[in-house]
């Protein structure tokens, strides 16, 4: 039988992902599952991306934004864990709520 | 206009102005110039050199009565048929200007030379020959002009150099005293005098004594007025005349150096006065003589009663001079013009020459002027003794002297003048003074110079002026001799100044003049024709002509009179000699006898009480209540606007406290309340800024979704 995939169920998977996403960074203390969040995210506009250069107009386009988003989401992801190790080595936690040195 | 008449004009300018020079040069550039008081005192000499040469031609060569020098000071607003507004200013001369010219110069320049003696080593040396200088030329300026604006103005220039002379050695409180005390007193004349001008210019639009007198002989001034502009202008004559009842400034004013008493207080600025009454003769109405000479009466008889009793030699003769200034007076208001100049000109001779003469003796004496402490002076200083008996001769009226003639002749007037109006107490008050005259003046020379000095140690120490102040005397003593007048010594009709000097017509409405002194008819020149040129008088004065009727009371009274004088003079001098070189009456026994008189007389009949009680104190009343309005109503008002000032201030820093720092705090409180608030969402947390984000992004979706 022949899966016939359309653009609709690409768009959905890639809400559920970004949802999922969106999820785990509000709801997650720790900064590192803030940090696996956004790469869902990031994840879900790529799949975004792909799904309109292959049934929409953006062509080719949509895949070199991908490949972008992609060596985006590896450059943010180093430096966002070089800030976590920072953070860890200054107060030693991780957790979000606790880092508020700016407050008062 | 012929050469020499233009020659003459502007030589008198020249005389005008070289004492000014002199001024100038003296105040600005004084120091640097050598022996200042000989360039002061050349000036003066060349200055009556040229008067003696304008005297000479006018009198005796020139066949014209006067020179005028008009110039249009003011114009203004003249266009086609509107003449506009002017005032023509100018000198003239005629014969009285022309002699006047001599006997000031000729005094200031012997005075001059005095000085050079009797000021050596003064600490003002160079201030005093300019001040002099000063006096001279404002002096000149009176005698010169022919409007009463000028003659204004150089009146008060006069004024003021008097001031500067009197307060010379002003770090004397009394020197200062009496320069204020003159100028003040002369300034109450003086607002008469100015009235009196301007009544004349408000009535006939002009300053020009000739246009004066014309539009009077046409009737555009007359009646009351005319008398009431008379009279007031005579109120300067009053103030610089020391004429009762302002002479009190006179005797103060002897606190100057002694030449300055010779020169401004005896010979020349009191006389301006007497001249300012000759210049505006013809306008004065009968009422007005009237007026003055009673007026000049009063005061010949107060000062010479006055006279009698002083002790400061200089007291004396500033009395003697009030008294010979209201006979002067006195003979122009009963009519006798002529003989009232004349005994100007002759009482400035021999009256400078008695301050000098006294001057001369205080200078000898160390500066002592108590007759009291002198005595036996003659044999010391012969030259000064001498030419003091023949000024006293003089003042006194005995024949062979020049005040024989002038003074025999007013009081002929005066005695023709009571004859012909009944006004007896005139001439009868005229030959009182004769014999007050000589007493006193004899009493003067036997106290200074006659009997045994009673002060050895000034005595031994006397000795005769220089030179410098010797000369004067000699001058002036020759100068009261009668030849210098009239060859008669009994008769001056015929002499020369007589017939030069001759009385003007009167002017004024035949029903308010004297009866004996017609106005005759008057020639009028078309003014517009005349126009502002050299020439420019409209005008041309006549010379009076008496009635038959005067002539003959003239003839009738001549001898009489003359012996009446004569005797009451030697009976004066007779007096003198009894009480005080004889010794025959006690002197102090005398004076307690009819003491409250004489402490009357002695304090000058109480007239410096007098003022004191009434114009010093009222004006200090004056000046009190208006002091007291001063510090309570207008520093009231004043402090009233500041305390309202300040309540204000309170009431809008109260505002500002209240109000506006209320209105700024609330906003800062509210601004913070809200802060407050809305910090609470501001948590720190980015995970909440997420979910706001997030809801943000579905309402936005929301919202928009059917776009």
């Amino acid at each position: 039988m022949s899966l016939h995939v359309e653009l609709g169920q690409f768009l959905v998977v890639s809400a559920i992902l970004f949802s999922l996403g969106i999820y785990g960074v509000i709801s997650r203390k720790n900064a590192i599952m803030v940090l696996m969040g956004i790469e869902l995210i990031l994840n879900a506009a790529n799949m975004n991306f792909i799904a309109f250069a292959r049934f929409g107009v953006m062509n080719l386009s949509g895949q070199v934004v991908a490949v972008f988003v992609i060596i985006l989401a590896a450059a943010e992801a180093a430096v966002l864990l070089a800030i976590v190790l920072n953070i860890y080595q200054q107060l030693n936690t991780v957790n979000v709520d606790e880092v508020d040195k700016l407050k008062n | 206009m012929a050469s020499m008449e233009s020659l003459l004009i502007h030589l008198s300018l020249v005389v005008l102005f070289l004492p000014l020079a002199g001024f100038t040069l003296l105040i600005f550039f004084g120091k640097r110039i050598p022996r200042q008081d000989l360039v002061e005192t050349g000036i003066l000499f060349t200055a009556l050199a040229i008067s003696i040469y304008i005297m000479v031609q006018k009198v005796f060569f020139l066949n014209v009565p006067r020179i005028d020098l008009t110039f249009r000071w003011l114009d203004l607003g003249a266009m086609v048929g509107h003449p506009g507004f002017t005032i023509d200013l100018g000198i003239a001369i005629d014969n009285i200007t022309a002699i006047m010219l001599v006997v000031v110069t000729l005094i200031s320049s012997l005075v001059h030379l005095f000085s050079l003696g009797y000021m050596e080593g003064d600490v003002r040396y160079t201030r005093y020959y300019a001040y002099l200088g000063f006096f001279s030329f404002s002096m000149l300026g009176i005698v010169l002009s022919n409007n009463l604006l000028m003659m204004y103005a150089f009146w008060e220039l006069v004024g003021i150099s008097s001031y500067l002379l009197i307060g010379h050695w002003y770090e004397k409180k009394s020197a200062s005293d009496a320069g204020k005390k003159a100028f003040i007193v002369n300034r109450v004349g003086d607002v008469g005098f100015f009235i009196g001008i301007m009544i004349v210019f408000t009535q006939l639009h002009t300053f020009l004594l000739t246009d004066v007198f014309g539009g009077i002989a046409a009737g555009h001034l007359s009646g009351p007025l005319l008398t009431a502009a008379g009279i007031l202008i005579f109120c300067g004559a009053v103030g610089k005349s020391a004429q009762f009842p302002l002479h009190v400034w006179l005797p103060d004013a002897m606190e100057g150096p002694t030449p300055v008493s010779a020169l401004i207080h005896a010979a020349t600025m009191v006389a301006a006065g007497v001249y300012l009454v000759a210049r505006v003769y013809p306008m004065l109405t009968a009422g007005a003589l009237t007026v003055i000479a009673y007026i000049g009466a009063i005061t010949a008889f107060l000062a010479a009663t006055i006279a009698i009793t002083q002790n400061d030699i200089k007291k004396v003769l500033a009395y003697s001079t009030v008294s010979q200034l209201g006979y002067m007076v006195m003979a122009l208001g009963v009519g006798a013009f002529s003989a009232g100049f004349f005994h100007l000109v002759t009482h400035a001779a021999f009256k400078a020459g008695l301050f000098l003469g006294s001057g001369s003796v205080i200078y000898a004496m160390h500066h002592e002027q108590d007759m009291r402490k002198m005595g036996g002076l003659r044999k010391k200083m012969p030259i000064t003794y001498w030419s003091f008996v023949i000024f006293s001769l003089s003042i006194s009226g005995i024949p062979l002297t020049s005040g024989f003639l002038s003074k025999d002749n007013i009081l002929a007037g005066s005695l023709a003048y009571g004859m012909l109006t009944g006004n007896y107490l005139i001439p009868i008050i005229g030959y009182a003074v004769v014999f007050l005259t000589a007493a006193y003046m004899f009493r003067l020379i036997i106290m200074t110079f006659h009997g045994e000095p009673r002060d050895h140690h000034a005595y031994e120490h006397a000795k005769e002026s220089p030179k410098v102040m010797t000369i004067p005397l000699i001058v002036l003593a020759s100068l009261s001799i009668f030849v210098f007048y009239s060859f008669n010594p009994f008769n001056p009709d015929n002499g020369w100044f007589l017939k030069a000097v001759t009385q003007p017509a009167s002017v004024v409405p035949a029903s308010q003049s004297y009866g004996f002194n017609q106005p005759v008819n008057l020639t009028m020149v078309d003014s517009a024709q005349a126009g502002a040129t050299l020439a420019g008088a409209s005008f041309v004065e006549q010379p009076a002509v008496p009635t038959a009727e005067y002539h003959e009371v003239m003839e009738e009274i001549h001898y009489p009179g003359l012996a009446l004088s004569l005797t009451l003079a030697l009976l004066g001098i007779f007096m003198a000699f009894f009480v005080y070189e004889w010794k025959k009456l006690d002197a102090e026994k005398l004076k307690q006898r009819v003491l409250p008189v004489y402490n009357f007389l002695y304090n000058k009949w109480y007239f410096d009480e007098l003022y004191g009680a009434t114009a010093v104190a009222g004006t200090m009343m004056l000046s009190k209540s208006l002091a007291w309005f001063d510090s309570h109503v207008i520093d009231g008002v004043v402090n009233g606007a500041a305390s309202f000032t300040r309540l204000w201030s309170t009431l809008s820093g109260q505002f500002d406290h209240y109000v506006v720092d209320g209105l700024v705090n609330f906003s800062a409180w509210f601004t913070g309340l809200l802060g407050r608030g809305v910090r609470k969402v501001q948590t720190g947390k980015v995970q909440t800024y997420i979910v706001f984000a997030l809801l943000g992004v579905i309402v936005i979706f929301y919202v928009f979704r059917q776009l």
